[in-house]
This record gives structure tokens, sequence and C-alpha cells, in this order.
């Protein structure tokens, strides 16, 4: 049995127009593997992703209560230093979403912010983190064009290098692939597989067949709840749970 | 019957972009006249003599520059001021300021300030600069006074321009580890430099054209010397213009024209400045 990274322990959450909200969650995300989190939109997928990064902070909460322990440190105290957590913790959004600069400007970015100057650091961490996001090969001739430039899928594989050159513990990715042709999904997916060997991944998908694709673990969240989470294998074949079932089995959502 | 209704709809049309065509041509004639007239009447005064002499004879002859150069002056002075506060506002009030009934009262303020006669500015800068503050008739009194006139206007156009830079790239920036300064810094402030500078321009060429709010806080009527300090008066074109139209008897027209043609050549020049700034940005924008 893996090490779990993050425990989610009661955590509740309201937003202040009363919109989306999460009602006492409680799970782990295991180290070095892929959860995913699933279910109905609106369920609070991505509620709970942007507060492993504490990103919620950007939107007005009404009530947030309970802990989400990183290594053992609960992110969710004031004390927390927000900045270094988002160091750690990096996010892929749905929509791919590229700084007006260059390739390479997007890719030192994170680094830059962290007052990173070495000229080498930058080119090492830029040559390594497209390579792991496989877009190594396709944008190593025009690293100083700008990234508008680039495909909407290279634009994501852009995104999750970007993340990755901060080299963050944990990646967060919001339906990364909502937009992207399958070819492009199948290099994002092949990319995570590789990824997970030495990071904690955790995956909004967007759809049920890429969750049960690159599952090891899988929780299913209905209308701010947890329903059911265990490893993913077990859940997509023989969920445990009545509306995890009828979900699977598309009898709604 | 078909066909009827086609043609009748294609008559209405033409008709109807023709007489939008005529009334947009009405509102820009007088404009086009104006200048062209001001051209005719005043290119014939201008020389380098004009340019870069002092006035001679009570004004009737010689030069202008020291009403060239007291607005240009005036117009450095109220940039020097407006600017960094008017940019200031504005990344306070779109960046930072949560949206309730402080920053909505100063919203209001602001476009309320944008609407008050200059001649009250002058006013105000009279009580509060040159008497009060005993910064005298100065420029530094007339270069605050046009500063405070122009700062609506800056602030206005810059959070319009910070606005206009997608939430996308705040949220970003913020999730890859950048606090809000850096985010504006980086990301927000060189995307809208151009909004921004734009506004900066217009706001200034406003300022640069005013005659009211200088009146009385620091424009002379005539000094024989250039100002050396910003504690001097100064001549101004604006005012100049306006001094040497009603108040000096005997004026050769052609002053009169020359100066009025000073003064639209560079509000003019300002503006094309603009112009072409946004062009540029406009076409090398990446979102």
């Amino acid at each position: 049995m893996t090490k779990d990274k993050i425990v989610i322990d009661h955590l509740n959450l309201q937003y202040a127009d009363g919109t989306e909200s999460l009602h006492d969650i409680s799970m782990a995300i295991p180290e070095h593997a892929i959860t995913v989190l699933f279910g109905p939109a609106g369920g609070g997928k991505s509620s709970l992703l942007r507060c492993l990064n504490r990103l919620n902070d950007l939107t007005e909460v009404r009530a947030l209560s309970g802990r989400i322990l990183l290594d053992g440190e609960n992110i969710l105290d004031p004390q927390t230093d927000v900045i270094l957590l988002r160091r750690r913790v990096g996010i892929v959004f749905a929509r791919p979403v590229v700084l007006p600069l260059t390739i390479r400007g997007n890719l030192t970015y994170g680094l830059e912010l962290a007052g990173e100057k070495r000229r080498s650091r930058l080119e090492e961490a830029l040559v390594r983190s497209l390579q792991l996001a496989a877009l190594w090969e396709e944008v190593k001739d025009r690293l100083d064009d700008p990234a508008v430039a680039l495909s909407g899928g290279q634009q994501q594989r852009l995104c999750l290098a970007r993340v990755l050159a901060n080299q963050p513990e944990v990646i967060l990715l919001d339906e990364p692939t909502s937009g992207l042709d399958p070819i492009s999904t199948g290099k994002v997916e092949t990319a995570l597989q590789q990824l997970k060997k030495d990071y904690t991944i955790v995956l909004v998908p967007h759809s049920v067949q890429q969750a049960a694709r690159v599952t090891d673990y899988a929780a299913f969240f209905l209308q701010g709840e947890l329903v059911e989470w265990a490893e993913g294998k077990q859940i997509f074949t023989h969920p445990r749970v009545k509306r995890t079932e009828d979900y699977l089995e598309g009898r709604f959502g | 019957m078909n066909r009827r209704l086609f043609l009748d709809r294609g008559l209405a049309q033409r008709l109807g972009i023709s007489l939008l065509t005529l009334v947009t041509l009405v509102t820009v004639l007088p404009i086009l006249a104006a200048v062209v007239y001001v051209v005719k009447a005043g290119l014939p005064a201008i020389s380098w003599q004009f340019l870069s002499q002092m006035p001679r004879d009570g004004m009737r002859a010689g030069g202008i520059l020291p009403a060239i150069v007291g607005t240009l002056y005036l117009t450095f002075g109220t940039a020097l001021f407006s600017v960094p506060l008017g940019v200031a506002a504005a990344i306070y009030l779109s960046e930072y300021a949560r949206e309730n009934t402080l920053t909505r009262l100063i919203r209001i303020a602001i476009i309320n300030l944008a609407g008050i006669p200059s001649v009250i500015y002058g006013l105000f800068g009279l009580g509060l600069f040159v008497f009060f503050l005993k910064f005298g008739t100065s420029i530094l009194s007339a270069s605050l006074t046009l500063s405070i006139m122009t700062l609506p206007v800056i602030i206005s156009a810059t959070e319009e321009a910070l606005r206009a830079i997608p939430q996308s790239f705040r949220t970003v920036s913020i999730s890859l580890g950048g606090t809000r300064w850096q985010t504006i810094r980086r990301i927000v402030l060189p995307q809208a430099l151009p909004g921004i500078m734009t506004g900066i321009i217009l706001g200034l060429e406003r300022a640069a054209g005013e005659t009211a709010p200088i009146l009385f806080t620091g424009a002379a009527f005539f000094l024989a010397r250039l100002p050396n300090s910003p504690f001097d008066g100064t001549m101004a074109l604006p005012y100049h213009l306006f001094v040497i139209s009603t108040q000096v008897p005997g004026m050769p027209i052609q002053i009169q024209y020359g100066t009025a043609l000073v003064l639209l050549a560079f509000v003019l020049a300002m503006n094309l400045f603009a112009v072409i700034i946004r062009s540029r940005a406009r076409s090398k924008r990446q979102w």
C-alpha cells in the first residue's frame, strides 16, 4: 500500500453565491498514482480540485471547514504559505490558457516568479518539462515563437509542461482533454501514465471512459457529496453503491 | 410579389445607408473645415523665427517661444503628477479593491469629476495650491490643477484597459505561484500598456489645450524671459491665444491663427501618437 500524499478530512465548502458546494468530504489521495474524481457536472469535483492548491481563495467563499493535509500539514490553515503551496501543487485547466508570452516564456514563468535567474536552470527545466509533456519534438525549433501560435492540443500540453517546470509534487488536472481531439487526448493520457511514477496526480476526467482508462483510484461525486471512493478497478467493475452503478450504466447524468 | 419586395428592401437599404453616410459627413465636415481654415489662415505666420523667438512690440511681432515652452512644461508637469497617481488608482480599483459600496462611490466620484467645468478646477487650484499651499501662480500650481482635471480620464481609461485583460491570465499566473503584484507587473500591465498609454495621451492632450484651469493658477499675460523654476509663472499656448485674440488691440491676424495652428498641431500630434500606439498594439495582440 502506498503512502497517502493528501488526506481530506471532513471538508465542507459553500460559495457565497450558493452555487456549488462540498458536503463533508473525507478521502485520501495516494502518492504516485492517478486519482480520478468523476461524476455529473456540478458535483463539486472542480471545487475540490481548487481547494487542493487554495485557488478557491480567488472565489468568495461563505463557509469552509475541515482539513486538507498535504504530507500531514493542513493547507487550509490561514498560516499556510499559499505561494509555496501552489508551486508544490500545480493545476491544469480545462481550457488551455497560454500566457501572452513566447513558448519559452510560458515554461519558465513559474520558476522566474520564484526568483530563478540562472539560464542553465531555466533551460534545463524547459527541456525536461517539454519532454515529459511529450511536446519537445514539436516545438524545439520555435521556442521563441508566441505560444498562441500552437494548436489547441499543443497548448494544453504546454500548460502541463508549464506546471511540470515548477517541479511540483502534485498535479491537478481539471478536464484537461475536454477540448482536444482523440490523438491529442491520447498523448496527454500517455504522458500522465509516465508522470505518475514521480508525481501524485488528481484528474477530473471529461468522460467516464477516460476515467476508467487512466484510473488507479477513483472517487464518485454527486451534488457535492462523495458517494464512493476506492481503487479504480473495483469502482468501475463492481461499484458498491447503487448511485455509482446507476451513473456508470448511464441511467442519469 | 417576392421579387418586388426584395427590390423595395434593397432600395430601403440603400436609402438608409446614404442617409447615415450623410449624417456622418455632416458631423465630420465642421471639424475638417475648422482644421482647414486654421491651417490656411495660420500657415503664412509659421516660420522658424515664429517658433523660436520671444514676442516683441507688445506681442504684435516676433515669435511665441515662451508659450510653446510653457505648454510643454505644463503638459510634462501634469504627466508627472497625474500618470503615477491615476495608473496606481486604476490598478487598485481594478486589481485589488473588492466590489463594495466604497469602490462604487469612488467610481461615481471619478465619473462626476470628469464632468466638472474646467473653470471650477481653476478656482479650486487657486484656493488650494496658490493660496493655501503657497505655491503662488506658478507652473507647479497650474500643473497640479491640470493633474486633478486629468486624473479621472487617466483612471477610467487605465481601468478599462486593465479589465480588458482576460481573467484567465490572472488565474493561471496565480496558480503557478505568482503573487498578485507579480501577475500585474508581468502579465496584466504589459498587455494593458497600449490602452493605458492611449488614455494618458488623451488626458494630457486635453490638459494641454485647457485655458480655464491655468488662468488663475499659473498662466502669465506676458513674460520677458522663459521660466526657469517650477515656482515661476509661465505663458501657455491656449491662454496666449486668448490674450492676443481679445486683449491686445491692433494684433496682426496671422499671429493669432499661427498660434492656433501651433496649438492644434501639438494636440493633433499627440492624438496621432495615441492612434499609432493603439493600432500597433492591436496587430500584435496575442489573445
